[in-house]
């Protein structure tokens, strides 16, 4: 007979960035089941967006996440442009998936930063964090601000690209071309943490395809799945976007954490492409349809309808669904359904078989962001436990493996996981 | 107990250990949070750390407009956190709601559940703001030692029973 154990993983826990509770059930050290309870930074956002007006709504909508905030104000003004039939000059589509490429890099890179952090790789978190800088640098010098840009707006952009912009974009690219590379090998190649990652929190391509996961968590099991390239939307449509997939890296797509890591990671030089394509083919114009904004106002709200959009944010898929009514101000109701969603879905299966020390690597490892999941309170009926409390024994011991397996070292056999 | 704080005061070598708590912000802050650490703004030339636990924790940095789950589990976090502590808000929502003004789900703004001493305003503030903020709480902490304030004292004491009796507290 064996004997399992529950541990209690959050809400509040150091390897973990955002709030979100966690069940392991242990036989020894390794989990054989989990259970993950949502819902504890919900805000009732798409509450709050039936009082106001959309323009209101899109600062709002800027706040349902701050990593992937750009993302889901396209999502959000596309869904109303589309009910509303506004059109966007092309200059504006352009900036926009400019702001997209650019929102892309440094959410993969802060992702990859703290994942190297979570499993203890400390120098390599250090060195990610400061590369992100870079870009954070140019979307101030864009926008003023390094998170919630508050570039977009119906029918086009606030910002537009200037001359010293472009430069600094340009410089931006090289430099990335440039040190990213280093970065890359670093980690990649680095045998303890391949070791640490590889065959680690595996999603089949089978299952991904029955849990529907979504980005890069989908690609990294194999599955060519990409909205810039299948729907393409605002710029998209002009540049070929290959999905990236591991197996096209590898060989093969072995569904784990590295591949995830290699995804996100590749997807960073994938963006510096269209981000120096964007640059060559911006093409001259207006880049906001009507700058008025009561003008603007007066004409949606007029507008009676039910409008959607969908893009491919960093995460994977992004939905809104917009409704409003003729003759009223503010917003019917707003629906937004974030990649996360779909991707914590797997998060049980990832866990099965895998060992304590690596559950917050797995977490992780979706690049999971509660705050954009949380918009809706998802009833749950399991037990509550009030006892649930916050240790960073688990941060300790992800990394205190890492350094028993750096001590292995000699005898890891890279690929095979270290020999015991 | 008095002569006790004032010893740590006296030993504290002025070098903070930080932790956090996200009370249902929008990561904004968060990622600024994180972005202090890294070797830009390097939060640890201020002899500042982040450790994962508020047991270890001299400061505690909140974000977030704190919902109505995150209210009981702030409140746990604030007193497992050894005396002398300071709360320093990292955010416009968290300072009063700001943006999610009007939400059924919030109990916040952080000030309406335990007791605030630093505000940095911003949506989200830069990585310089924050560590404004976390400096001033060294100030605050260096000015307890010269003259500890009896009343603030005491109604913390008072709080703490209080929460204690309600079975809110887990030490
Ligand atoms: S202050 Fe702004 S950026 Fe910070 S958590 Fe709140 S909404 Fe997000």
């Amino acid at each position: 007979m064996s004997t399992t154990y529950t541990i209690p993983v959050g809400p509040v826990h150091v390897g973990l960035k955002e709030p979100i509770t966690a069940w392991l059930e242990l036989e020894g050290e390794r989990i054989v089941n989990a259970r993950v309870r949502p819902g504890a930074i919900h805000r009732g956002i798409e509450f709050m967006a039936r009082e106001r007006n959309p323009i209101q709504v899109i600062y709002l909508s800027e706040r349902i996440c701050g990593i992937c905030s750009f993302s889901h104000v396209i999502c959000f003004i596309r869904a109303v442009e589309d009910l509303a039939q506004m059109n966007v000059p092309v200059r504006g589509q352009y900036i926009r998936s400019l702001v997209l490429e650019l929102e892309r890099v440094h959410s993969h890179l802060l992702w990859s930063g703290v994942a190297c952090y979570t499993i203890g790789f400390d120098s390599a978190f250090h060195l990610g964090m400061q590369m992100r800088e870079r870009v954070m640098d140019v979307l101030e010098l864009l926008s003023g601000n390094r998170v919630n840009y508050g570039v977009a707006t119906f029918g086009g952009v606030r910002w537009d690209v200037t001359p010293e912009l472009e430069k600094a974009l340009r410089g931006m690219v090289r430099y990335y071309r440039q040190e990213f590379t280093p970065f890359r090998e670093i980690v990649m190649e680095d045998p303890v943490a391949q070791a640490r990652m590889r065959n680690v929190g595996v999603l089949t391509r089978d299952e991904a395809v029955r849990y529907s996961a979504v980005g890069p968590t989908a690609r990294a099991s194999g599955l060519r799945i990409d909205l810039r390239k299948s729907s393409p939307y605002e710029a998209y449509a002009d540049f070929d976007v290959e999905p990236v997939v591991p197996q096209d890296y590898f060989g093969e797509a072995h569904g784990d954490v590295l591949d995830r890591f290699a995804v996100r990671v590749l997807e960073v030089y994938q963006s510096l492409d269209i981000i120096e394509k964007i640059l060559d083919g911006l093409p001259e114009g207006p880049f906001v349809e009507e700058a008025n904004l009561n003008k603007v106002m007066a004409s949606l709200k007029k507008a009676d309808g039910t409008g959607w959009g969908i893009i491919e944010a960093p995460r994977g898929d992004d939905t809104h669904i917009v409704s409003l009514k003729g003759g009223v101000d503010n917003v019917l109701w707003w629906k937004v359904r974030a990649p996360t969603y779909a991707n914590a879905v797997s998060w049980p299966i990832m866990f099965r078989g895998n060992e304590l020390a690596d559950a917050p690597l797995i977490i992780n490892s979706i690049d999971p962001c509660i705050s954009c999941m949380e918009r809706m309170l998802v009833t749950d009926e399991r037990e509550y436990r009030s006892e649930v409390v916050t240790r960073s024994e688990l941060v300790k011991r992800s990394r205190q493996k890492t350094f028993e397996l750096g001590s292995l070292k000699s005898k890891y056999v890279p690929g095979g996981g270290a020999e015991q | 107990m008095k002569s006790f704080d004032m010893d740590i005061l006296r030993i504290l070598p002025r070098s903070l250990w930080v932790t956090t708590c996200n009370s249902g912000s929008c990561n904004g802050c968060d990622i600024e949070v994180v972005a202090t650490l890294g070797p830009r703004y390097d939060i640890e030339r201020f002899g500042m750390k982040l450790v994962g636990t508020p047991r270890h924790a001299d400061v505690l940095i909140v974000t977030g407009p704190v919902t109505h789950f995150m209210h009981e589990k702030l409140k746990r976090i604030y007193h497992q956190m050894p005396d002398p502590k300071v709360v320093v808000v990292v955010g416009n929502c968290g300072c009063s709601g700001d943006v999610f003004y009007k939400s059924y789900n919030l109990d916040g703004p952080v000030d309406n559940i335990i007791p605030v001493d630093v505000y940095v305003h911003g949506c989200a503030p830069r990585p310089e703001a924050v560590i404004e903020g976390v400096t001033k709480a060294v100030l605050k902490l260096e000015g307890l030692g010269k003259k500890p304030d009896k009343k603030e004292e005491a109604q913390e004491a008072e709080a703490m029973k209080e929460a204690e009796a309600a079975g809110g507290v887990a030490l």
